[in-house]
């Protein structure tokens, strides 16, 4: 057997949920209550990913049942229109219509693995919520979801999905009633029935090992994008991109790339009215280090530590938090991570609609957007022969409630 | 101002306690609710009316282990426009009385201010200690240098699900006494009972001569008195949080409720 410290990646957290030097982004800041439940969890994962019939599995329900591996697809429409080469991750292809299935499905397999028949889970745009619904149906668990209020009616779409799978969905009050909120009653459910229940965590943030768990799960997309693009193109992609909340779709696109020190990697943040106003969820950008959900990240906070209410007009980048291994991503340089606004997003999501016939989710517009910002310079320092690769995280059906709004849509003769 | 109260003087009074053959009484409420000066006059009561310790709560935007009642009271402090700097003005203000008086904390406030400075305040302010819910021994060793530094009480908690190896690494970093939850859950949830706490508390005592305290799921005084067979000190509250919300319009009639419960559970206490 190979000694698996020393064969860790640079990228790899410790075994205390460290990502980079020990003490800087990640770790394990929860109650005493759950530690049991996160150890439990973290040798659970940590073995069934060395077991090939867990593996084995995995990828079988990832195929048969959420119609994986996603297309990539050349958009070429759009790559005219930009002068060089735009490559979609089709995620919103997959069952269910976003990353977010492969998640789930890697964690409630984990669930039953671990012999427990209650998951609970919380949810922003609804998209995590549905996915949690639909593999607790598939694989007979029980399921709570909670979802901030003010989300609940801006998706409310998904709120009778959930339903219609089976889902019991608890609106959250408090704080903000947005995602960060249903963390907080998610986390709170948790302390209350670890001994039979488990937490589907959304996105690559919280306490040790779910960030990492996660990324396992939704590697994936890296894994088959880096694949076929170099089996479609026979190239590597000069850059790729993905929208940041939590951060799951990203890092499940960029842990394939992160050893290609040649592939430039772009997260693109909530930017809401700008990041010159309060109201926006660049975390990154404008956070500072702090403690939330259980890892030290950026936060968005005041003086005294208070979490600052994020805004999106997307409701899955709608957070104050974000991923402890983005964090250091941005910290190292690795990655660079930028803003992109409602505005800005809602243009990418009109214009890929028109150009390509595909409706993404507003979440993924930013992706879109912020990537056709990084491909016109492509295009004007390494010619037409250059390359991005951007994650469609999810559709856009859940997201037409908001698209009539802001378009004025709906009445015939437009 | 009074001298500073330090971690000795948590110490002291679960003495004094047990020399009179029964447990310390603690109290919480949080700092700035109703607000600044209602919270003070609020926790004065209680030191009045028999708490043997105090504990402070900082109003904080996103707290795991506080359950509805905790959370509105924290929300109405937080809306009333509650600064950390509010929490020493009453940490002060109730330590003055000679009552240990701890500070009840989410981690990122701490960390935010600086663990040093925070702890500086916190000492300055005459606190004894700081009772951190949601964070273990393991990742808090600046604050248990900053304590250790200043001789401030460091209350972690255990739980019924940690495991004996946890509980004694826990409660090697406590001093003052050490937080044993009673139930699995948030607070002001479900109750807590004598059978359900005791082997947690036997597990713990295995492993500590500290003082033992249970919290979480504690509200009337014949819990109390049931409790009391087993831990060093009973702590409560959303019991007295309600007190005042159920009075929200009427401060006086809050404030006697207040004293009201209070006597119960110190009755409960002496098991009487
Ligand atoms: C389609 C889509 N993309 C992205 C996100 C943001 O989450 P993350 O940053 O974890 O990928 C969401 C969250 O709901 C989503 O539904």
């Amino acid at each position: 057997m190979t000694d698996v410290s020393t064969e860790r990646s640079r990228f790899e957290a410790d075994d205390q949920g460290w990502f980079g030097e020990p003490g800087l982004f990640g770790g394990r800041f929860m109650p005493e209550a759950l530690m049991a439940a996160l150890d439990e969890l973290t040798v659970a994962w940590q073995d069934a990913m060395a077991d090939a019939a867990f593996v084995g599995e995995f990828e079988q329900v990832l195929r048969e049942y959420a119609g994986l591996p996603s297309p990539l697809f050349h958009a070429r429409r759009l790559s005219d229109r930009v002068g060089c080469r735009v490559l979609l991750k089709r995620e919103d292809l997959n069952h269910t219509g976003a990353h977010k299935i492969r998640n789930v499905l890697g964690q409630a397999l984990l669930t039953k693995r671990m012999g427990k028949q209650r998951v609970i889970a919380e949810t922003g745009a609804g998209q995590h919520g549905v996915a949690s619904a639909t593999a607790a149906a598939y694989f007979g668990l029980d399921c709570t979801v909670y979802m901030g209020a003010v989300d609940t009616r801006r998706q409310a779409l998904n709120v009778a999905r959930m339903q219609l799978l089976g889902a019991t969905v608890v609106p959250v009050e408090s704080g903000s009633a947005t995602l960060k909120d249903a963390i907080n009653e998610a986390l709170r459910d948790w302390v209350a029935s670890v001994d039979h229940t488990a937490y589907l965590f959304g996105t690559a943030a919280g306490p040790h090992p779910f960030p990492s768990m996660v990324r396992d799960f939704v590697r994936g997309t890296g894994d088959e994008a880096r694949a076929q693009c170099l089996e479609q193109y026979g190239v590597l992609p000069d850059a790729i991109a993905a929208c940041v909340g939590g951060g799951s779709n990203a890092i499940g696109l960029f842990t394939a790339f992160l050893e290609d020190d040649e592939v430039d990697i772009y997260g693109f943040e909530a930017g809401g009215d700008g990041v010159d106003t309060p109201r926006h969820a660049a975390t990154i950008h404008a956070g500072d280090s702090g403690v939330l959900h259980g890892a030290r990240t950026y936060v968005l906070q005041d003086d005294d530590g208070q979490t600052v209410e994020s805004h999106s007009i997307s409701a899955g980048l709608d957070y104050p938090g974000v991923g402890p291994q983005h964090a250091q991503l941005a910290h190292s340089g690795r990655a660079t991570y930028l803003p992109v606004t409602d505005t800005e997003a809602m243009e990418a999501f009109s214009l890929l609609a028109r150009t390509e016939g595909i409706i993404p989710a507003i979440e993924s517009s930013h992706a879109i957007a912020g990537g056709l910002k990084v491909a016109e310079q492509l295009a004007a320092e390494k010619g037409p022969e250059a390359t991005i690769l951007i994650n469609l995280s999810g559709r856009g059906d859940k997201d037409m409630g908001t698209a009539i709004e802001y378009f004025g849509l709906g009445e015939a003769g437009r | 101002m009074s001298a500073p109260v330090s971690g000795a003087r948590t110490a002291a009074a679960f003495e004094r306690a047990r020399a009179e053959g029964r447990a310390a009484l603690v109290g919480y409420l949080p700092a700035a609710f109703p607000d600044v000066e209602g919270s003070i006059a609020a926790l004065r009561t209680m030191v009045d009316a028999g708490c043997d310790v105090i504990e402070v709560g900082l109003p904080y935007s996103d707290p795991v282990m506080d359950g509805p009642t905790i959370q509105r009271a924290v929300q109405q402090a937080l809306d009333g426009g509650f600064r950390v700097d509010d929490l020493f003005r009453v940490v002060e203000a109730v330590a003055e009385t000679g009552t240990p008086t701890l500070v009840m904390t989410s981690w990122n406030p701490v960390e935010r201010r600086g663990v040093e400075r925070f702890a500086q305040q916190l000492d300055d302010a005459g606190g004894a200690g700081l009772i951190t819910p949601d964070i273990i021994p393991e990742f808090a060793l600046e604050w248990i240098a900053a304590a250790d530094a200043r001789d401030l009480d460091k209350v972690f908690l255990v739980a019924p699900s940690s495991t004996d190896e946890r509980i004694a690494t826990t409660t090697a970093q406590c001093r003052g006494f050490v937080y044993a939850t009673g139930i699995m859950g948030v607070t002001g949830t479900t109750q807590a009972t004598a059978e359900g706490v005791a082997p947690l508390i036997a597990r713990t005592r295995a492993t500590t001569d500290l003082p033992v305290g249970v919290g979480v799921g504690v509200s009337t005084g014949a819990q109390a008195a049931a409790l009391s067979e087993h831990a060093d000190a009973i702590i409560v509250g959303t019991a007295f949080v309600r007190t005042l919300l159920d009075h929200a319009d009427d401060r006086d009639a809050g404030l006697a409720a207040l004293r009201t419960l209070t006597e119960e559970l110190a009755r409960g206490v002496r098991r009487a």
